[in-house]
């Protein structure tokens, strides 16, 4: 039954020729499909990918400003960016982190403690990203890194611009230092300005002025690949790429003088102290040394977690800035100032004498307020007690002026509050009054202001503590006669792009008006006796010098003798002895600089303090006046 | 006959000397042309595609060479020799899939390399030829159109190297040499009715398709049908390409200037994607000519064909022309999103050594029957 079909090659060929014209049908309509869905991608919606194209090859590259470099009142250069290297890890190329950091370690160029903070550090970027892990390398460590490179993949050596402080250790207080910023850094400024930037300022005027010296950051687009690695396209492509210039921040002019201050830093080799000098006319302060110093540098290149410890762990706490922080009883320095309080008050005349017999008690009270000198001065006017130091001329003056007036004078004199000065951390002292000790004690019997605390106030001693840059801007009032400034370290604003200078105008305060004007000379006298006159405490201090020297030295107390004993300078130890202070200024009759000087532990200011001074005078007065 | 003949015989004694050398060497001048332009034109696009790695470029000029003469040593090859090659070619592919999938090489996860010590190749390739061959010889004998029982045959024929390639894992090459072996069916004037008929059976066994296919597979449909839902995994392909024709324009970025080529958002961009870097960097226009070109291979291999005396050649020169077409179709269609992500090269134009010589052959065997036309019934 079933049919037998034999080949019919005539109809085989046609049946093909129609399955020919079929498929070629076929094959156009689907050439058209592609065309069609070509034309749908590249014309319709052409725009839209073009879109995602230049969105996919473009990454913002920050282009971090140049810091504002710092320039001292003489225009040396303090503060500048240098071309530093730095070594820089990128986490994908250098295999093991844990091997690599470990053989850094090993090689001596990454301290073991810090090994786990920049382990921390790598893994917070992006795998492909450069991170600095160590900034600033020395010749040594460069040589170091050369020679083990091979087993250190992914480790790199780079070129950047780093800040550096050329004169390192000198007016480091003052200029404060920059550091990697921190998360506590973060918190406080706009992050989008610190895009691209490692550093900080931290401290002083780096932090103060971290505004105008960061500057304002650039960008540039680059190519990526898909990778987010830099891509390159051929120089015939116009990639398009947006680039926006760093504007760099602006250049500091000081009013701080880094020769004298370094001439200061000298003269207290070995010690630690403050040394403030102060322009009378506007505030301008000269030298600001607070000791032991520290190298900013090391903060700037990444300081070690064990460098870092050094410095904490120092029992001569170098990173403690005593300029601005160190609360001080201002002893003996005071009592110009006190005599002006009574001449201003009328308690009493320059001509009143009295007789010193070496102590002073209260009337009905059998204490007895000692003087520095056991046998007493004897009889003594004003100027004799500001140029011996007389005590019990101070008690029985403090005493009749009474607390109230005393803490009244000294307030507007400046102790008790901060002198405003241009740098953030400054500590106003104590400017002890009743209401003072009211707020600050809580049990009630310590609230009570006894008649005795006044009588101490009148040396500088009690509660009654004052930074050494509160000392040298009073000292600076004195030596003009009333007028004042707010201390400033910063005189100019420079913008290095278009050269414009913004002066910062001296700021002064309200000045001190005598009821009678010639009350300053007479107590100027007096000051001027102190390192002239036949007894007077400071006369090393002045010999020999070119120009008349208006000084008083103190002696603070730092560890308070009982009523019949000596003290004794060699049976004291080191830091119980007495601080050392000198304040002066010259010259007297037409003074350029006002100096306070601390010493710690120092003992007696006119033998330790007052040629610390003399010298930065004898520098700074030899010059021409500017 | 006899007028035809004379007349081709007087238009032979006109015939300048290339074309006597082309007939001599049984080339067909306008299928080597349309190929030639498209390789060429391949070869100016990978220029550009390879990057930096102008070692690749290279490689492939040298492969280009080899693909021609390939082309050109099979030209040389009797029709009848052709035919009897048939079975031996296929018996011969299928041993080698045994072994690869026994021995072979993995290589990209996929088990499809033979390693033969001085070359390496896929018996796959040897399929895209094989099949279509084995389905020609065997309908030829047979009265056309296929009986049901002959297209049984035909289809087991296809499907036992098709599933042993798919399970390699290689779905393009599978789909590829399936298409081949149904084209030479369809030639062979399989009927409109079993034709749709199958198409209603595969759509009703998608499911099981859908269970037999392995995850990356499953991924790659899926992802067709909504490429965001994986923007950076599977997906990424497909956005990137789409993303590259598209800011393309009209007119293209230029040549080596295509910034989703060059900066490597486009993935595998010298070989399944090089369509993307032609429509990125040549724009609509370069890919209408790429589009041209196909379709004038496909036309005159077509014709070809058509000219053919006996069955044999006629269904395998129009296996071989079409199949050259789903190839173009299936990777154009999935570098747009058309069509889902299998790996099938560009033809002609895509970087890769075996695919390129598969088609030479290809074409090389089509031309051979082209040539000995006359001498056949």
């Amino acid at each position: 039954m079933r049919r037998v079909r034999i080949k019919d090659d005539a109809l085989e060929q046609r049946l093909f020729l129609q399955r020919v014209f079929l498929s070629a049908a076929l094959v156009s309509l689907l050439v058209l499909v592609l065309s069609g869905r070509a034309f749908w991608l590249q014309v319709v919606q052409h725009a839209h990918y073009l879109e995602l194209s230049q969105g996919n090859r473009a990454r913002i590259e920050p282009l971090p400003p140049n810091r504002g470099v710092i320039y001292d009142r003489a225009g040396r250069l303090i503060a500048e960016n240098t071309p530093a290297y730095q070594l820089e890890l990128i986490h994908e190329q250098a295999g093991d982190l844990d091997v690599t950091l470990a053989r850094l370690a090993r090689i001596g160029l990454l301290e073991a403690e810090d090994i786990g903070r920049v382990r921390q550090l790598v893994l917070s970027r992006r795998s492909f990203e450069a991170v600095p892990i160590l900034l600033q390398l020395d010749d040594e460590e460069i040589a170091r890194y050369a020679v083990h490179r091979h087993e250190l993949p992914g480790v790199m050596l780079e070129t950047r611009l780093a800040r550096h402080y050329p004169y390192g250790q000198v007016g480091a207080h003052a200029l404060g230092y920059v550091g990697t910023i921190s998360e506590e850094d973060l918190a406080r400024v706009d992050r989008e300005r610190y895009f691209g930037t490692g550093v900080i300022g931290k401290t002083g005027i780096e932090r103060a002025y971290e505004d105008v010296l960061l500057g304002v950051g650039g960008y540039r687009e680059v190519l990526v690949n898909a990778e987010g690695r830099p891509g390159k396209l051929p120089e015939s492509v116009d990639a398009q790429l947006q680039k926006r210039e760093p504007q760099a921040g602006r250049e500091l002019r000081l009013t701080l003088d880094i020769e004298l201050q370094r001439i200061a830093e000298e003269a207290m080799a070995g010690r630690r102290g403050a040394v403030v000098a102060i322009d009378p006319s506007n505030g301008d302060v000269l030298v600001f040394a607070s000791l032991p110093s520290f190298d900013p540098n090391g903060f700037a290149r990444g300081i070690s977690r064990s460098d870092y410890l050094a410095l904490t762990d120092n029992p001569d706490q170098p990173l403690f800035n005593r300029v601005l922080r160190g609360t001080y009883p201002p002893g003996s320095t005071i009592k110009p100032v006190m005599a002006l309080a009574g001449l201003e008050y009328d308690v009493v005349k320059p001509e009143d004498t009295i007789y010193c017999p070496g102590h002073f008690s209260l009337p009905n009270s059998r204490h007895r307020f000692r003087d520095w000198k056991r046998e007493g001065h004897g009889t003594v006017d004003m100027e004799g007690a500001v140029m011996q130091s007389c005590d019990v001329y101070f008690y029985r003056l403090a005493n009749m002026l009474g607390i109230d007036r005393i803490h009244d004078a000294m307030n507007r004199i400046g102790f008790g509050v901060p002198t405003g000065i241009d740098i953030p951390g400054e500590r106003g002292g104590i400017m002890p009054s009743p209401q003072w000790k009211k707020s600050a004690f809580s049990g009630r019997e310590q609230q009570v202001w006894f008649p005795g605390e006044t009588v101490i106030i009148g040396i500088g001693q009690g509660f009654w503590t004052a930074t050494v840059l509160q000392l040298a801007k009073s000292t600076a009032l004195l030596a003009a006669r009333g007028r004042h400034f707010r201390p400033r370290l910063v005189r100019a604003l420079v913008d290095p792009e278009s050269g414009a200078v913004e002066e910062k105008l001296p700021q002064a305060l309200p000045p001190i008006e005598l009821k009678e004007r010639h009350n300053w000379e007479t107590i100027i006298d007096a000051m001027v006796a102190v390192t002239s006159g036949p007894r007077g405490t400071a006369l090393r201090a002045s010999r020999g010098a070119l120009y008349s020297i208006a000084g008083k030295t103190g002696t603070a107390q730092v560890y308070s003798i009982g009523q019949t004993e000596r003290y004794d300078a060699k049976t004291v130890a080191e830091r119980l002895r007495d601080h050392a202070l000198f304040i002066a200024f010259a010259p007297a009759d037409a003074p350029r600089l006002a100096i306070a000087v601390l010493v710690e532990n120092g003992g007696a200011g006119s033998a330790v303090a007052a040629p610390i001074a003399r010298a930065i005078f004898d520098a700074y007065l030899s010059e021409k006046p500017q | 006959m006899m007028y035809g003949e004379r007349g081709a015989s007087r238009t032979r004694r006109t015939v300048s000397a290339p074309a006597r050398l082309m007939r001599t060497l049984h080339l067909d001048g306008m299928l080597l042309s349309g190929v030639a332009a498209v390789s060429f034109f391949g070869l100016f696009v990978l220029y550009s595609a390879a990057g930096d790695n102008t070692a690749l470029w290279f490689n492939q000029l040298a492969r280009l060479g080899i693909g021609f003469a390939v082309m050109i040593a099979l030209a040389q090859v009797p029709d009848h020799f052709l035919r009897m090659l048939a079975p031996v070619a296929y018996g011969f592919g299928l041993v080698l899939l045994i072994v690869v999938a026994v021995a072979g090489d993995v290589g990209k996860g996929a088990q499809r390399w033979l390693d033969l010590g001085v070359l390496r190749f896929q018996p796959s390739e040897i399929m895209k030829l094989g099949v279509p061959m084995m389905c020609a010889w065997y309908l030829h004998q047979r009265p056309l159109p296929p009986s049901l029982r002959d297209i049984a045959v035909v289809l087991a024929v296809i499907i036992v190297p098709v599933l042993m390639i798919a399970e390699q894992p290689d779905l393009g090459t599978a789909l590829l040499v399936f298409a081949a072996g149904v084209i030479a069916l369809f030639m062979g004037g399989l009927s409109t009715a079993y034709l749709l008929g199958g198409a209603a059976v595969a759509g009703a066994a998608v499911p099981l398709v859908w269970y037999l296919m392995h995850d990356y597979q499953r991924q790659r449909v899926l992802t067709l049908l909504d490429p965001e839902s994986d923007a950076l995994g599977a997906g990424y392909h497909i956005i990137q390409s789409q993303i590259a024709i598209g800011s393309g324009g009209v007119f293209g970025k230029g040549w080596t200037n295509g910034s989703q080529a060059q900066l490597e958002f486009l993935p595998e961009r010298s070989t399944d994607f090089i369509y993307a870097v032609i429509g990125e960097e040549l724009g609509l226009l370069g890919l209408i000519a790429l589009l041209l070109g196909y379709f004038f291979i496909v036309a005159r291999g077509l014709y070809m064909a058509a000219q053919c005396r006996d069955a044999y050649a006629r269904l395998l020169s129009g296996s071989i022309a079409l199949t050259f077409f789903v190839y173009a179709f299936v990777n154009a269609g999935m570098v747009t999103g058309l069509l889902p992500v299998v790996g099938v090269p560009l033809p002609l134009v895509s970087y890769g050594g075996t695919s390129f010589v598969t088609l030479m052959a290809g074409f090389g065997i089509l031309m051979s029957l082209y040539s000995s036309r006359k001498l056949v019934g």
